[in-house]
C-alpha cells in the first residue's frame, strides 16, 4: 500500500495535539510546527498529485480492512487537486495569520489550524459515506473554534448561530445516511454504487429520499439558498483570515456533491437520474443573483466578500448542476479560482480592517491605501470574473458548458447579470474606501474617524481595541496577498494545461467504473 | 416494537425542531440535543430492529443477530453529539456573558440586542 495517501491526514493529527500539549506557551514554536507541518502536506500533496495525475486511483485500506468492509481513503485526479488546493490556501492563511500576529490574539490558533486541515483533507480523501460525516465533524469543530477566535460579543453570537445550524446539517446527515443504509446495506461509496444500480426500479422512494436529505445537507455546507443563512453572519463575523481558510469549506460541499452524485447516484442511473441537478439548477441560479444583490446592499466588508462568496458558489454551483462532463471541468476550474479569489479578497479586507475598520465608508486614507487599493482592485477582478484574470476563463467554460441545456437563456442571465451586479457592487465599495477617502476635507474627517473607531469599539467589543495595537508592520501579509494574486494570474496564463487536466478528471468522474472496481478489488499488493 | 420506536423518533424529532426555532439559546441547544436522541434511535432502526439478538454471528448454529454496524455508528454519532454539545454550550456561554443576552438572532446594525431586555 502507498502510505503516502495517509500522510495529510495523520500529519496534522499529531502536530495539533503536540501544539496544545508540548508547546501550549511557546507561540514561536508553535508557528514553525505549524508552518512546517503545512509545507510538508503541501508537498505531499504535490507528490500525490503527480501520482494521481495520469488518471489511476490508488486505495488505501485503513487496518487492511478490505473495501466494502473496512474504510478506504481514496486518491484520484478529484481528490489530488482538491488537496494540492487546499494545502497551497493553507500556507497563505498561516503566513498570513503569523505575519499580521492574529495567530497571538486567542488561545490554540494553530492546533485549531492542524485539525481542521485534517478534517478538510480526509473529507476530500474519503471513499465511505460515514467517514465523510466524522471528516464533516472534525472540520466543523475545528472551524467552531476559530470561527470564535479571539473573542468579542458579536462573534461569539454569530458562532452560537453557526454552530446551531451546522448541528442541525449533521443531524440531517445522520438521517440521511441511516436511510441510506436500510436501502442498500453499505456506506462504502462505491459499494453504494453497485448496490443502487442493482435495486429494483420499484422499489427506490428511500433510496430517492436518502439521496436528497444527503443533497440537502451538502447544500447547506455549500450556502446554495435557501440554506446559506449561516454564512453571510459567520464569515464576516469571524477572523477574516480565518474566513479566508473558510473559502475552502463551501467548496467541500460543492465537492461532496459531485463526487456522491456522479459515483453513487449518477446521471446514469435510472433510480435516481436528473435528481440533484433539477432541484439545484434554479437553487444555484437564485443562489447567484441573491449573493450578487448582498454584495450591492453591503455596507461592511466582510459582509461583502461573504455575500461575493456566495454568488461565486450559486455560479459554481450552476456548473454543477448541468451534470455533463463539460460542465464538470469548468466547475472544477472555477473551484480552483473562486477558493483562491475568495480567500485573498478576505485577507485584503482583513488589511483594511486592521488599518480603518470594517464599514464601507469614506474615511481619510489609509496607511498604504494605494498599495491596497490596486491588491482591493486585482481581487475584486478576479472575484466577479472579470478579463484578464482566471474568473473570466472559469465563466466562460461555465457558459459555453450550459450551452445545449434546456434552461440555456437564464443560466446564461443570471451569471452575466450577476457578474455585473457584482462588478458595480465591488466597485463601490473601492470607491467608497479607497477614492472618496481623498477628497474629504480634514477637519470634519477627524471627527468621523475619531466617532467611527468609538463605535467600532463599541461593536466588536474588546477586538476592535487591538486591531491598532496589533499591526506589526510586517510585510509578510501584503506578500502573502500578493503571492496569491499571482497564483490567480498563474491560473490563467496556465489555463490551458489545467482545463486539460480538469477535463481528464471529469471524464473520469462520469466514467465511476474504474473507480469502483479499484475500490471493491481492494488492494491486491 | 416498530410503532414503539417510530413514534419515539417522531416525537423526539418534533420537539427538537419545536426547541430549535425557539428564540433563546437554552431551548435551542435542548432542540438539538434532542434531534440527536431521536438519531441516535432512527440509526439503530436502519439495520432493522430486533430484541434479544446478540451482534455477532454463529457459525456453528443458526441463529438471530443484530446487525452490528448500526450500534458502531450510533456510538460514534453518540461520542461527537455529546462532544458538539459540550461545544456549544461553552460558545452559548461565552456568547450569554459577554453580551447579557442569550437571544439567538443577531440584529442588523451589528451591535448586541441586548439594551432592550
Amino acid at each position: 500500500m502507498n502510505h503516502l495517501i495517509v500522510a495529510p491526514i495523520i500529519l496534522p493529527a499529531l502536530v495539533a495535539p503536540l501544539i496544545i500539549m508540548v508547546l501550549r506557551y511557546h507561540i514561536d514554536l508553535q508557528r514553525i510546527f505549524s508552518v512546517a507541518s503545512v509545507a510538508l502536506m503541501l508537498a505531499i500533496s504535490v507528490a500525490l498529485g503527480f501520482q494521481a495525475a495520469d488518471g489511476t486511483v490508488q486505495v488505501y485500506e485503513l487496518g487492511n480492512w478490505p473495501a466494502p468492509f473496512g474504510i478506504v481513503l481514496v486518491l484520484d485526479q478529484l481528490s489530488a487537486m482538491m488537496i494540492v488546493l487546499t494545502t497551497v490556501l493553507a500556507m497563505a492563511v498561516v503566513l498570513y495569520a503569523i505575519g499580521t500576529g492574529w495567530d497571538e490574539r486567542g488561545a490554540n490558533f494553530h492546533a485549531l489550524f492542524q485539525f481542521q486541515l485534517m478534517g478538510i483533507l480526509g473529507a476530500f480523501m474519503t471513499g465511505d459515506a460515514f467517514n465523510l460525516f466524522v471528516f464533516f465533524e472534525v472540520l466543523l469543530i475545528a472551524s467552531y473554534g476559530l470561527m470564535i477566535h479571539s473573542g468579542g460579543a458579536q462573534r461569539f453570537r454569530a458562532g452560537v448561530q453557526y454552530v446551531a445550524y451546522n448541528l442541525l446539517g449533521s443531524t440531517l446527515f445522520l438521517f440521511a445516511l441511516g436511510v441510506l443504509y436500510a436501502t442498500t446495506g453499505t456506506l462504502n461509496m462505491a459499494d453504494i454504487a453497485v448496490r443502487v444500480a442493482a435495486l429494483p426500479e420499484t422499489d427506490t422512494a428511500l433510496l430517492r429520499v436518502g439521496a436528497l436529505m444527503l443533497l440537502l445537507v451538502f447544500a447547506i455546507k455549500a450556502a446554495v439558498l435557501p440554506l446559506h443563512f449561516w454564512l453571510p453572519a459567520s464569515y464576516s463575523n469571524a477572523p477574516l483570515p480565518v474566513a479566508a481558510l473558510f473559502a475552502i469549506m463551501t467548496k467541500v460541499g460543492a465537492y461532496a456533491i459531485l463526487r456522491v452524485y456522479t459515483l453513487a447516484f449518477g446521471p446514469d442511473v435510472p433510480a435516481t437520474a436528473g435528481l440533484a441537478g433539477d432541484w439545484l439548477l434554479p437553487a444555484a441560479i437564485i443562489t447567484l443573483v441573491v449573493g450578487a444583490i448582498g454584495v450591492l446592499g453591503s455596507r461592511e466588508i466582510g459582509r461583502l466578500i461573504a455575500f461575493a462568496a456566495i454568488a461565486s458558489m450559486g455560479t459554481l454551483l450552476i456548473s454543477i448542476a448541468l451534470f455533463t462532463p463539460a460542465s464538470a471541468a469548468a466547475a472544477l476550474y472555477y473551484i480552483l479560482h473562486s477558493t483562491l479569489a475568495t480567500a485573498l479578497m478576505f485577507l485584503i479586507a482583513d488589511q483594511v480592517m486592521e488599518r480603518q475598520g470594517g464599514a464601507i465608508k469614506a474615511l481619510p486614507p489609509m496607511a498604504q491605501s494605494g498599495l491596497l487599493s490596486v491588491m482591493f482592485f486585482i481581487g475584486a477582478i478576479a472575484l466577479a470574473g472579470m478579463p484578464p484574470l482566471s474568473g473570466f476563463i472559469g465563466k466562460l467554460l461555465i457558459l459555453d458548458a450550459a450551452r445545449s441545456h434546456d434552461l440555456v437563456w437564464w443560466i446564461w442571465a443570471a451569471v452575466l447579470v450577476g457578474s455585473l451586479i457584482t462588478i458595480i457592487g465591488l466597485a463601490r465599495a473601492g470607491t467608497l474606501l479607497f477614492w472618496k477617502s481623498h477628497g474629504l476635507p480634514d477637519a470634519e474627517t477627524d471627527a468621523e474617524a475619531a466617532q467611527s473607531t468609538v463605535e467600532d469599539n463599541a461593536t466588536s467589543g474588546d477586538d476592535a481595541s487591538m486591531t491598532t495595537t496589533h499591526n506589526n508592520g510586517s510585510p509578510l501579509p501584503i506578500t502573502v496577498c500578493m503571492t496569491l494574486a499571482a497564483i490567480i494570474a498563474a491560473m490563467t496564463i496556465f489555463a490551458g494545461p489545467i482545463t486539460r487536466y480538469t477535463e481528464a478528471t471529469a471524464q473520469h468522474l462520469f466514467a465511476p467504473s474504474a473507480y469502483i472496481e479499484t475500490v471493491l478489488k481492494g488492494d491486491t499488493e | 416494537m416498530e410503532f414503539l420506536v417510530a413514534s419515539a423518533v417522531g416525537v423526539l424529532t418534533a420537539a427538537g425542531i419545536y426547541l430549535v426555532l425557539r428564540r433563546r439559546t437554552f431551548p435551542v441547544i435542548l432542540g438539538i440535543s434532542l434531534l440527536s436522541y431521536a438519531v441516535n434511535v432512527f440509526l439503530f432502526a436502519t439495520g432493522r430492529l430486533m430484541s434479544g439478538a446478540p451482534a455477532i454471528l454463529n457459525k456453528y448454529e443458526e441463529v438471530a443477530h443484530a446487525d452490528p454496524l448500526p450500534q458502531a455508528l450510533v456510538l460514534t454519532a453518540i461520542v461527537i453529539s455529546f462532544g458538539m454539545t459540550a461545544v456549544v454550550v461553552m460558545i452559548a456561554l461565552g456568547a450569554y456573558l459577554s453580551s447579557r443576552d442569550d437571544r439567538i438572532n443577531l440584529t442588523d446594525d451589528g451591535t448586541a440586542a441586548g439594551d432592550d431586555a
